[in-house]
């Protein structure tokens, strides 16, 4: 029993030690069903295994992962959040509608805001329906999961109602109007790497220091382990409840900029049902429901094993029903795999803070 | 009336001989890891007569109940059932031989109505299925026996405690029962309610049935038992029949002549008022007062004990103070200034903290480690700008392991594999290292070993000595007088009596209980 808590407890520590390879290994189950879908590709197409691929396959991940970072942090909290497919919808057509400018019937003209603008209000959008999210939960007690199903019909709703189910194209800007940039953040490369990746990749690290060490992370893994205890330390819970929606919101808005500047247009259909594929992802991550228990690092594993495995089941021709039917099973599989390795673990292991991390990052 | 109702709901058929043995533990033992809740005990329990268990908290009574009931099985010793030997498997093992427990700890569905909640597990089946006329009707049956006006359909969350409690025993009456073991019956009762509890009593005893009867009120259990018996430390220590002893025969054996955890810390003086509860009144969720204007102050330096039985609202006095529960009456001085607004972590940051009862529902975090629950409460004072510095939490989790002496695998060992006592140190420990200036412990000896409440208590005079200022809120009276500068005795929401460090235990006790010395 004991030896069974202890070695979720360690897994489910969030990583203190960085980004090291060995402890990686250890956490296992994720990272291994990644090699494993890459091995298995790689073998099966010559032209899964290759950089350009990767990339590919990875801008691809980086609207689930950046989903998935907000749900990881709102599951920590042992909450839910099934609004985010609908608020990534929403802030897209919103990103989508300032672009196109606002008119503006007193004036009798139409406004163009700057890009950085859009950006700026479409995040603050995103914060706002994270906020009615938390402000349900945590004042009205309303249950996540209620909570975040309305939320999701409405935010779908209005953005139909926005375009009146029609689609913004066309969202490159114009030089006269003086804002132009709006597709860089899903088209364009830096170094090489398409900007989503550098995106997700900023998000993913600012939110691991953010759960390892800052106090808001550690209240945050408290008030989701054991919200009662967490309340008489004096961990404002409330605030913390709230702040997870919001945060959650606002990455659901990134990955709505992120994908309607890919596809240069934005639908009020687009994420539907991207939330289920953020949740599979934080659960393939190692993150459990009843929160408490989650890293960064765990998730964005489970994003990319989702991501590379529909995309290795392109490549080789697979039939999208049948990668469906694959899809789900690795998410079942990957969970059932952790609880066969920790149920079978009888053995007391050694202290994690006994073995030095292999592989520190400079 | 009453009569016939109740014979045909149960209880024993046929002739008996008053006061022959139906139910005998011979030498039994139990043990939890090393702790020896019984260590080898003798106890009879006999045909149409109540036998009363005394003894103090962790004396090992609800042990011995749980054993006789099949709830937990003995380490050693046997169980003898009408002079043959058995082995409960399970509880309802334990029931379908006619023996069955009204449980300390309420164990009633909430959502589920009275008539369910009574007949759960044991549906009476008709040619439709669940035959709920005929349930309905029995429960309004027992509902007239226990003279208690409650409609079968009623859902169990919609009654209050007293009425929950009925319920219980309702359910326990239902069961054909030969042996019924009623483990604190009468804690959440009126006492109009324990006036007719006992008149079933009285009728259960006319018809064979055997009783066995746990409670703290001393004087109550005297007025209703044919037998007492004295638990300490998990032994026998007395037995005799009802018309041999007194109140006075029970306390002293109960509390024991040579049992000491020390005495309050003296040598130095105190300081300042540091906390003042001035009038304070805590609502429960209808409104009634948990605590009725209640004031007392704490100096600094002084431990002041709250002694007082189950339900007495200390609980929920000592949360108001901290911030968890309103008040809706009266106001919180910290060192002078009005706390009552305050959040919990504000007033953590003015220096008033609590150790909370339920260690495990309030006090710890399980899915974090031991270093991790210790720093909990005192993140800000180890972050710098944004982030956490290690070096300093670091600091902070080997001065609250060595202070409390908390011995664990290090700050990263996982907090479940640590045993009660020094869990119980880690949520101590976790309050001190954001260095309070008063502290209020609630039950923090609950269920942890002799040894862990010494340590407990030097870290408590230590505090003290420092200035710290100390409420200790318990049941146990030796505590108390091991611990305390000044005994403040909680009754119903109220102070009833205040003592000095040398007063006699009879007296303490007294002054919690029903009716005596008023």
């Amino acid at each position: 029993m004991t030896d069974t808590s202890q070695a979720r407890a360690r897994a489910a520590r969030p990583s203190r030690d960085g980004f090291d390879i060995g402890r990686l290994l250890l956490e296992g189950r994720a990272f291994l069903a990644l090699i494993v879908i890459i091995v298995v590709f790689s073998f099966l197409s010559p032209v899964y295994f290759s950089v350009s691929n990767f990339l590919t396959m990875s801008s691809q991940v980086a609207i689930y992962g950046l989903l998935a970072i907000g749900m990881l942090l709102v599951i920590l909290n042992g909450g839910i959040d099934l609004s985010v497919g609908s608020v990534l919808g929403l802030c897209g057509v919103v990103a989508g509608a300032l672009m196109k400018g606002v008119q503006i019937d007193a004036l009798g003209a139409i406004l163009y805001p700057p890009v950085w603008a859009v950006v700026v209000l479409t995040l603050a959008l995103g914060a706002f329906v994270g906020a009615i999210n938390g402000a349900l939960v945590a004042f009205l007690k309303v249950p996540a999961f209620v909570a975040t199903l309305g939320v999701m019909y409405v935010a779908r709703g209005v953005a139909l109602l926005m375009t009146n189910g029609l689609t913004y194209n066309g969202l490159d800007g114009d030089p006269a109007l003086g804002n132009t940039g709006f597709t860089w953040l899903g088209r364009e490369r830096l170094a090489g790497i398409p900007i989503s990746i550098v995106v997700l990749a900023v998000v993913a690290v600012v939110t691991g220091l953010l759960l390892s060490r800052t106090a808001f992370g550690r209240w945050l893994y408290s008030s989701g382990g054991n919200a009662r205890a967490a309340e008489l330390s004096g961990v404002p819970v409330k605030r913390v409840q709230i702040t997870v929606y919001m945060l959650s919101g606002i990455c659901a808005a990134i990955a709505g900029l992120v994908l309607s500047s890919r596809l240069n247009s934005a639908g009020p259909t687009a994420g539907t049902t991207y939330e289920l594929t953020a949740i599979a992802a934080v659960v393939i991550g190692g993150a459990a429901l009843t929160g408490g228990r989650g890293t960064v690092r765990g998730t964005m594993l489970g994003a990319f094993v989702i991501g590379f495995l529909s995309n290795g089941l392109v490549i080789i021709g697979v039939s999208s029903y049948w990668q469906t039917v694959f899809t789900g099973a690795v998410i079942v599989l990957a969970v059932l795999l952790n609880s066969i390795r920790y149920g079978g673990r009888t053995r007391r292991t050694a202290p994690a803070s006994a073995s030095p991390p292999p592989g520190r990052p400079a | 009336m009453t009569q016939v109702e109740l014979s045909r709901s149960g209880a024993a058929r046929g002739t008996f001989q008053l006061g022959e043995t139906v139910l005998e533990a011979r030498n039994v033992a139990k043990s939890f890891g090393a702790v020896h809740a019984l260590k080898g005990v003798n106890f009879e329990v006999r045909r149409g007569q109540v036998t009363t268990l005394f003894g103090e908290n962790g004396a090992g009574k609800s042990t011995l109940m749980k054993i006789l009931s099949g709830v937990i099985q003995p380490t050693s010793g046997e169980i003898l059932l009408d002079g043959e030997p058995v082995r409960f498997a399970s509880a309802s093992d334990a029931q379908a031989r006619g023996i069955s427990i009204i449980h300390q700890e309420l164990s009633l569905a909430p959502n589920l109505s009275v008539r369910d909640n009574i007949f759960m597990g044991r549906e009476i089946l008709g040619p439709l299925g669940v035959d709920f006329a005929e349930e309905a009707r029995q429960t309004r049956v027992l509902m007239e026996d226990l003279e208690e006006d409650i409609d079968p359909l009623t859902p169990v969350e919609e009654l209050r405690l007293g009425q929950q409690q009925i319920v219980e025993i309702a359910r326990a009456l239902s069961v054909n029962s030969r042996i019924l073991i009623m483990d604190e019956p009468t804690s959440a009762l009126s006492a109009s309610e324990v006036d007719v509890l006992f008149k079933v009593i009285r009728d259960l005893k006319a018809r064979g049935v055997a009783i066995v009867y746990i409670s703290h009120h001393l004087e109550e259990a005297l007025t209703i038992t044919d037998h007492a018996v004295v638990l300490r430390d998990g032994a026998m220590t007395a037995y005799a029949k009802r018309k041999d002893i007194d109140l006075e025969w029970i306390v002293r054996h109960m509390v024991g002549e040579n049992f000491d955890l020390g005495s309050p810390p003296t040598g130095y003086a105190m300081g300042e008022v540091a906390l003042s509860i001035e009038e304070v009144s805590v609502p429960d969720a209808s409104g009634a007062d948990l605590v009725d204007r209640l004031s007392l102050q704490v100096r600094a330096g002084e431990i002041v004990c709250l002694y007082g039985l189950m339900g007495a609202g200390r609980t929920e006095l000592l949360e108001a103070v901290a911030g968890r529960l309103a008040l809706n009456h009266g106001r919180v001085l910290m060192e002078g200034q009005d706390v009552s607004r305050l959040s919990i972590g504000e007033r953590i940051r003015r220096g008033l903290v609590l150790v909370p009862e339920d260690r495990q529902r309030d006090g710890l975090v399980q899915t974090m480690s031991v270093g991790e629950n210790l720093s909990l409460a005192s993140i800000m004072d180890f972050t710098q700008g944004l982030f956490t510095s290690r070096a300093k939490e670091r600091t902070v989790i080997e001065e609250g392991i060595r202070q409390t002496q908390i011995k664990s695998g290090g700050g990263g060992a996982p907090i479940g594999s640590l045993s009660g006592g020094n869990q119980q140190k880690v949520v101590i420990g976790k309050m001190l290292a954001t260095r309070p200036r008063v502290i209020l412990l609630d039950e923090p000896s609950r269920g942890i070993d002799v040894g862990a409440k010494a340590e407990v208590f030097r870290l408590l005079a230590e505090g003290a000595r420092r200035g710290l200022a100390v409420i200790y809120s318990t049941s146990e009276v030796n505590e108390c007088l091991s611990v305390a500068h000044r005994i403040l005795v909680m009754r119903k929401g109220r102070i009833t009596a205040e003592f000095g460090p040398d007063v006699p235990k009879e007296r303490i006790m007294a002054a919690s209980g029903e009716s005596m010395l008023h």
